[in-house]
Parts: C-alpha cells; sequence; structure tokens
C-alpha cells in the first residue's frame, strides 16, 4: 500500500466507521482482501478506482447485503459483522445505492416514508420536514407521481433524500452522479456539501467525478479488491488521480 | 333475459368463492413468489376450525347458533393464519428464491395437513405440545449462551431427536391407558356438515329463480374483504412495507425495514384469507380433508390469469371464470342459442358442455389459448417475482 500521505493520529472514538481486514468472496473468488478504511466523524471519504475493483462490494458488504468471511466492521465502535441490513440501517447507515434502487410502484413521497424505517421511535409523526424539500426542491412538486417515472436525476435526488429521511449518522453513496445530466451533478454535489455542513453527519462516497472527490476530506484508493493508496483528497496528485479514477 | 341475468348472478357467486379463495395466493404467490400448494390445505383449516366454532355455539342454544359465523370468521382467519406463520417460518422461509423446492415441500406439507385433520386427537396435540416445549424451550434456554452461535448446529442436533423420541414415547404411553377422549379422532376422513344458520339459509325469490342468501353472504364477504385488503396495502404503513419489499427486497431492507417480519406478516394474512375463504365454502357444502384440494387449481389458475401479483387482476379473472363456467356449465348460453335454426350448431356445441365437468375442460382450453396470446395475464407482474 502506497500511503500519499500519513493517516493523522484519530482515536477510535474519532471514528464513525471503521473496517479492518476484511475479507469478501462471491463464491470461491476472493473480491476483497484484506480491506482497512476509516471514516472520521462529520467527514467525507472518498472511494476511488477503476471499474471493477470491488469498491460496490466493499460499501455492499458495510451496508450489510454481502457477509464477509473474514474482518471488522464497526460503526461507532459497536461491532455490526453480524447485523441484518435493517438493523445497520436502525443504527444509522443511510445506503445511497448505485442505479438509485427507487422504489418503482409507490409514489415519491411513500419512497420518502419509507426513509423513515431508520428513525427510531420512528411513524408518531410521519411527516416529510421542509429541509428535505430545501436540498431537493423538485420532489415537492412530485409527491404524488411513482418512483419508477421520475428521470435519472430526480431518482437520484429522492434517493439522497430518502436516504436522509432516516437521520443517518453515516451516508454511504455509491456513485451518485452516474449517468446524470452535468447540471444536476452540480445540484447533487452542492446539497451533500451543505448536509454535512449542516447534520455533521459522516459520508462515505464513491465517485468517478474528479470535482465532487475533491470535496471529499480524505480518499482511499482501490485496486485488485485491496487499498492501494489513501490520503488527504487536497493533496490528490495527478499521478493518483490517472491511476485510479479514470474508467 | 332473465335467465341470462340469473346465470350471471349465479356465475358471480361462484366467481366471488372463487376470488375468496384466490385473494390470500394473490398475496402469498402474487406479491411474494411463493408457490404455496397448501393454500387449500389452510382454507380446509379454515373450514374445520368453523366446524369446531358452529359446535361450541350448538351448546348455547339456537339464539347463539344464529351468530355462530360471526365468530368463525375471526377464527378461522386466526387459526389458517397462525398455521400459515408457521409454515412460512419453519419451511418457506428457507426456500426463498427456490422455486421448485417450495413447491415440492408445500406438497408434503399439504399432505401432512390433510392427514392430520384425520388423525388429530388429544395423544397427537399433547405429543405436538410436549415436543414444542421440549425443543423450544430448549433452544431458548441454550440461546441464553453466550457461545450459542458456535453451539447452535451441535445443541439442534441434540435436541431435535431426543425432544422427539421423549415426545413419541410420552404419546404411546398415554395412548395405552385408553381413556377415549384422548385416543378418539376428532374428525375422523369422513366430510362433516357445517349447518350455515338459520337466517342464510332459504333465498330470495326473483320470478321463479331464487337467489341464495348464503350467496349473497359470500358475495358481501369478499367485497369486504377485497375493501379490507385493499386498504391495509395502499393505505397502512405495513401495507406499505410489504409493497417495498415485494418490489425492492434489499433497498428495503438498507432503508430499515425488517424484511423477516413483512415477509412473515404477509404469509400470514394470504393463509388467513384462505382460512376465511375455508369458513365461507362451508356454506355451500360439507367439508373434508380433501376440500382444499376441489379448490387449488382453479384458484392458481385465477391468480395466473389476473396477472400474478395483481389484486384489480384477480378480481377480474375469477369473476370471468365464474360467470363463463356457470354460463356454459349450466346450459344457459346452449338455452340462449335454441331460438334459431341458424344458429343450431352453436347449441348442440354449447349443450355438449353443459355440464359442470365439462364446463371446467372447456373454461381450462380457453384460459390455455388466453396465455398463449397473454403468458402473463391480464395485468403483468412488474416485481421481484417478474425478476425471478
Amino acid at each position: 500500500m502506497t500511503n500519499a500521505t500519513i493517516d493523522p493520529p484519530v482515536t477510535a472514538s474519532d471514528l464513525m466507521l471503521r473496517v479492518s481486514g476484511l475479507n469478501v468472496y462471491y463464491g470461491e473468488s476472493h473480491i476483497l482482501r484484506n480491506v482497512d478504511l476509516s471514516v472520521p466523524c462529520g467527514q467525507m471519504v472518498c472511494l476511488i478506482g477503476r471499474n471493477g475493483v470491488g469498491k460496490t462490494t466493499l460499501l455492499k458488504t458495510i451496508v450489510g447485503l454481502l457477509k464477509p468471511r473474514t474482518g471488522a466492521i464497526e460503526l461507532m465502535d459497536s461491532p455490526i459483522n453480524t447485523l441484518s441490513p435493517d438493523k445497520r440501517a436502525r443504527l444509522g447507515i443511510g445506503y445511497v445505492p448505485q442505479g438509485r434502487e427507487i422504489i418503482p410502484r409507490v409514489t415519491v413521497k411513500e419512497n420518502l416514508l419509507l426513509g423513515l424505517e431508520a428513525r427510531p421511535g420512528k411513524r408518531r409523526n410521519a411527516t416529510i420536514p421542509e429541509s428535505i424539500f430545501e436540498l431537493f426542491p423538485v420532489l415537492k412538486t412530485m409527491l404524488g407521481r411513482m418512483g419508477g417515472d421520475l428521470s435519472g436525476g430526480q431518482q437520484q435526488q429522492l434517493a439522497i433524500a430518502r436516504a436522509l429521511m432516516g437521520e443517518p449518522k453515516l451516508l454511504v453513496l455509491d456513485e451518485p452522479t452516474e449517468g446524470i445530466q452535468p447540471s444536476i451533478i452540480l445540484e447533487i454535489e452542492a446539497a451533500v456539501r451543505r448536509i454535512i455542513e449542516e447534520t455533521g453527519i459522516s459520508v462515505l462516497l464513491v465517485e468517478q467525478h474528479l470535482h465532487f472527490v475533491r470535496q471529499a476530506d480524505r480518499y482511499y484508493a482501490m485496486q485488485k479488491g485491496g487499498i492501494v493508496a489513501s490520503g488527504e483528497t487536497s493533496e490528490l496528485s495527478r499521478d493518483v488521480i490517472q491511476q485510479f479514477l479514470a474508467v | 333475459m332473465l335467465e341470462l341475468a340469473v346465470g350471471i348472478f349465479n356465475g358471480f357467486s361462484i366467481g366471488s368463492v372463487l376470488l375468496l379463495a384466490a385473494l390470500g395466493l394473490a398475496i402469498v404467490f402474487g406479491l411474494m413468489g411463493v408457490i404455496n400448494l397448501a393454500h387449500g390445505e389452510l382454507m380446509m383449516l379454515g373450514a374445520y376450525a368453523t366446524f369446531v366454532v358452529q359446535n361450541i355455539f350448538q351448546g348455547f342454544g339456537d339464539g347463539a347458533l344464529n351468530l355462530y359465523i360471526f365468530v368463525a370468521l375471526p377464527v378461522a382467519f386466526i387459526v389458517s393464519a397462525i398455521a400459515g406463520l408457521i409454515l412460512e417460518r419453519g419451511v418457506i422461509r428457507f426456500l426463498y428464491g427456490r422455486p421448485l423446492e417450495t413447491l415440492l415441500a408445500t406438497w408434503g406439507i399439504s399432505l401432512i395437513l390433510r392427514q392430520f385433520v384425520r388423525s388429530v386427537n388429544g395423544v397427537l396435540v399433547l405429543g405436538i405440545v410436549l415436543f414444542c416445549l421440549l425443543f423450544f424451550g430448549g433452544l431458548w434456554f441454550l440461546s441464553k449462551r453466550t457461545d450459542w452461535e458456535r453451539i447452535r448446529t451441535a445443541a439442534i442436533s441434540a435436541l431435535l431427536p431426543l425432544s422427539l423420541a421423549i415426545s413419541a414415547v410420552a404419546g404411546v404411553l398415554v395412548s395405552k391407558t385408553g381413556v377415549e377422549v384422548l385416543t378418539k379422532p376428532w374428525f375422523s376422513a369422513r366430510n362433516v356438515d357445517v349447518t350455515p344458520p338459520a337466517w342464510l339459509r332459504g333465498g330470495f325469490s326473483v320470478g321463479i329463480y331464487q337467489l341464495p342468501y348464503s350467496r349473497i353472504f359470500i358475495i358481501v364477504l369478499t367485497v369486504l374483504c377485497l375493501l379490507g385488503i385493499y386498504w391495509f396495502l395502499n393505505r397502512s404503513i405495513w401495507g406499505l412495507r410489504i409493497r417495498a419489499v415485494t418490489q425492492n427486497r434489499e433497498m428495503s431492507a438498507c432503508l430499515g425495514i425488517p424484511t423477516d417480519t413483512v415477509d412473515a406478516l404477509t404469509f400470514a394474512i394470504g393463509s388467513g384469507l384462505a382460512g376465511i375463504a375455508g369458513c365461507a365454502i362451508t356454506l355451500l357444502g360439507s367439508v373434508g380433508p380433501n376440500t382444499g384440494q376441489n379448490y387449488i387449481v382453479d384458484v392458481f389458475m385465477v391468480v395466473v390469469v389476473g396477472g400474478v401479483g395483481n389484486l384489480f387482476g384477480t378480481v377480474i379473472a375469477a369473476l370471468a371464470i365464474g360467470i363463463v363456467t356457470y354460463l356454459i356449465g349450466s346450459g344457459t348460453l346452449a338455452l340462449m342459442f335454441s331460438n334459431s335454426d341458424a344458429l343450431q350448431p352453436l347449441t348442440d356445441f354449447f349443450t355438449f358442455f353443459a355440464a359442470t365437468s365439462m364446463a371446467k375442460v372447456m373454461v381450462f382450453a380457453l384460459i390455455i389459448a388466453f396465455l398463449q396470446v397473454k403468458p402473463s395475464g391480464i395485468f403483468p407482474q412488474k416485481g421481484r417475482t417478474a425478476e425471478l
């Protein structure tokens, strides 16, 4: 592993998420190899790497959709390896998957209300806070439409809004700008930046879009299922970008 | 014209029985994608629950007997829902996404349930209760240990034969006492008769025809169940969870929806509806261990023709199949064409099919032809089942 910078000293309690020695297999294919990664509280960490290096697999393992063969995943110092995805969501992991995964045949409003499922003490007041519409004004005009009828950009905004409805402590975003038109990419970038500033939540982001990558505090670069470089995004060199960010 | 109207009413009532039976399956098979061949037996359990409730009410006199159906309906729902819940938790949840294994397992369970109602007696129930206490009690006790995950398989391997052996020995010992209350079968293999309440006997006269009250009651019950299910699925929070899980299971779990609980609840509600259908069919004739088998093929046909996973399609399909079956089987169609000599071949054709079994043959042939044109039914499914 080639550390572009030396990791700053962080204590365990400063970390929202810590992944250590993670090994994940698809059948007998070894996909993730001894992955170590951490997301400090209130920071945005970006995971970069070419297609097929295991970024989405890592995120799916963190949210609980895939089971690691070995290794540990800790959320705020508590091990979550054995927990199901719904329990992890209720502990504070909000997930915006690649391809958005909007529930197609329920309305935008119902999609948003489903986000409340992750909130402890949910449903007593099943309303959508105005702050969601301040972040994504377009959703307010589409509450009655089916989720599957929205455009890609609108679905992406809905997916992020839905995750935010659960008031997560850690927001996991898998290529939120993939296949989205440039003007909407800027809106999504601005929204994610605003979310971090206003709520102080941590963000783990997989992204190919350089402008968005630079919004993060730190980066991890993946190659062949392992972390091969990490450091501050302000120090992202041209070499690293060319090696890991180009498709 | 009156004949046609009465024919349509009777077909409508047959369709409503089919619909009531198919509603539960539309949820279990349509929404969850589970091919549950034991659905007919869950109906049968509902019918037997109605029989038991009726017998209990007989002890309270005629006044109470007139009202037993209103107690039997929720009891049948609960009995079948609990049976369905045990089926889902004990067998089906291990087989999600494996339709062939599910089909075989549920067929096996349907045989077990049929034999169960033939053989059930005090000794059998005692044995089952003892087994559950020993096995599940033992598991519960051991699950308190910190190393539970490590010893889980070994514990189950030890507890299962041990509990089975103790329960079997206890059962044999109790049956040796020869106490008739414990050893006499509760229902036996023969059909049992459930007498409808007095106010459901007879019918509403229209000219020379009569519309039986029991069939009107079933139509009203079907409409109420439909409205209830529609409200539950579209207006309640659990309905929203069910719709979300059936459309995108993984994402629903990532949103914090307890998918296991949703699966269990969906299956229990589908099974409970089968119980209500079982209660309803006791108004039409006697019930026996094979009652469910008479309905299962028709019911699957209704769900498939309607479009798997679409409640509205199920309604249309059930009513259409019911009405067409009756119009052909009763000879109403043959009678309609008999006035004209030019239509004599058509009259002969429909007369040939003017019997219940022959009408079924024709309806199935029509369904097969229809599925060639629209293989996904009237309203095709777009959710999880479509992706399987």
